[in-house]
């Protein structure tokens, strides 16, 4: 065993929290367990006492639970209340990129809308009206006009229309205009992403392929 | 208090002197007392579609530089007693006078008649300004082409802008047999694009070209297509509820039986 601390403990209003490290080796934790326990078997005698188990980052089968669990238990007045790993941190990229934000009206030629974020739009986008978004750009109407998705780089950044007529698209640093590099105008909803550095045109339903994201239904 | 509304388009040329002039003698032939301001300074013709050129004495900058008073500028029109117009400057430019001019001038006409019709210069610089400043309703003139509906929906973008909740279109110089065809926008296609109430449909018509060579408006030819659909926008204007197609089906089935009997 080092010298270093895997065990800290620190005395609350409600009992003791015991703070296990995250990072070294669980039986290296389990050993140094042991030793608190035998080291300070004078204090933990006397009247019950509340543990709180803090793991940090570290998550934990119930069976490594039980045997921390065990370590505790041969102190007869040590009452286990919770056992708790720390909530899983959120990406930090997806934080500002994930805020979608929603927006009414028509977009007019010689108008521009600017937003950071992701973007739904209520409305249409007409010739000469310009969307620009560091994010994806959702619009619920006609694309007609111009709109700049990712415009901070983002090359997974996508532009879905109700009616995809655009003047021109643009994703990250890609501009392209059909309808030279690619036709649409169909009868369903489509988005364009950007596939190996070209634009592409896809049905939406497709997005969930490429995307890969899980979703859990309800239901049988 | 009279309602002041201005004909504007953004483009040039398609036909905003001409829905102005012919408006506004609808509205005065139904009883309504009109007066029709060109704040085309610079450029104006509104008084020559009405024939009423010879008449100028004072003009829109002598009212608002304070030569004369806005009375002894107006123009009583030569066939309607309650038909007026004020005529804009030739001989200045459109930042001769600044919005808040046009703006007390309009409001000094209101009391005296029940519309006020303000023809509005192309483009969207000052002239564009002056002419929306002193109006609280808003004609928006188009034609079935990209560029005219390019232009009309800029100038839509900054009516909302300025306060003008909702503007009214008129779908201009419309030919049926081209739009049939496909090789002409359809009003379709152009009202869900700029997205606004259409207020009325005008066919292109070569006798709007005659009227307005000898200072007649249209409107005041029975027998012009055009003109029908001019009085029946003043009527909805009015208030009055007037069913939008009906000069189209109509020339739409006689071409029909034309075509059958093999002479389209």
């Amino acid at each position: 065993m080092t010298g270093k601390t895997y065990v800290t403990i620190k005395g609350t209003k409600e009992g003791l929290v015991f703070l296990l490290d995250d990072q070294c080796e669980f039986v290296d934790l389990l050993d140094e367990l042991n030793a608190k326990l035998d080291k300070h078997v004078q204090q933990f005698t006397g009247p019950i006492v509340h543990i709180f188990i803090k793991l940090g980052a570290r998550h934990l089968e119930e069976e490594d639970k039980e045997r921390i669990r065990a370590i505790l238990r041969r102190q007869g007045n040590l009452l286990i209340q919770s056992i708790e790993s720390d909530p899983p941190a959120a990406d930090p990229v997806e934080i500002p990129g994930t805020s979608l934000h929603t927006m009414t009206g028509i977009v007019r030629s010689g108008q521009t809308l600017e937003y950071s974020g992701h973007l739904l739009l209520l409305g249409d986008v007409n010739p000469g009206g310009t969307i620009r978004c560091t994010g994806d750009v959702y619009i619920l109407g006609a694309l007609r006009g111009a709109v700049h998705a990712g415009i901070d780089g983002d090359v997974d950044a996508i532009i879905a229309a109700s009616l995809m007529k655009p003047t021109q698209l643009r994703i990250a640093e890609i501009i392209s205009r059909p309808p030279d590099e690619w036709t649409s105008a169909e009868p369903w909803m489509e988005y364009a992403f950007l596939r190996d550095g070209t634009m592409a045109i896809d049905k939406m339903t497709s997005l969930s392929r490429q995307r890969k994201e899980v979703m859990q239904f309800k239901g049988v | 208090m009279g309602e002041a509304i201005v004909v504007t388009s953004g483009k040039g040329g398609v036909g905003k002197t001409t829905t102005s002039a012919n408006l506004g003698t609808a509205l005065a032939m139904m009883g309504k007392k009109v007066c029709m301001v060109d704040t085309d300074i610079g450029l104006r013709n509104l008084d020559v579609v009405m024939g009423l050129e010879n008449r100028i004495v004072y003009d829109l900058i002598d009212v608002a530089e304070g030569r004369c008073r806005v009375n002894q500028a107006l123009i009583k029109d030569k066939r309607f007693d309650e038909l007026y117009m004020l005529p804009a400057a030739q001989t200045k430019d459109k930042n001769d006078i600044s919005p808040d001019q046009v703006r007390q001038i309009i409001e000094s006409l209101k009391p005296d008649f029940d519309y006020i019709i303000i023809d509005c210069p192309a483009g969207i610089e000052q002239g564009f300004r002056n002419a929306i400043a002193g109006a609280s309703q808003a004609i928006v003139v188009t034609t079935p082409e990209n560029a005219a509906v390019r232009d009309a929906d800029r100038v839509i973008g900054l009516l909302e802008k300025s306060n003008f909740p909702s503007p009214k279109l008129i779908i201009n110089r419309i030919r049926p047999n081209m739009m049939r065809s496909g090789d002409m926008l359809e009003i379709e296609d152009i009202c869900q694009v700029l997205a606004i109430d259409l207020i009325g449909i005008v066919p292109d018509d070569e006798l709007v070209i005659k009227a307005a060579n000898s200072g007649e408006p249209t409107v005041m030819n029975a027998n012009s297509r055009a003109s029908i659909a001019y009085r029946n926008i003043a009527r909805r204007i009015l208030g009055e509820t007037v069913p939008l197609s009906q000069l189209e089906e109509k020339a739409g089935m006689f071409r029909k039986v034309k075509k059958f009997l093999g002479m389209g």
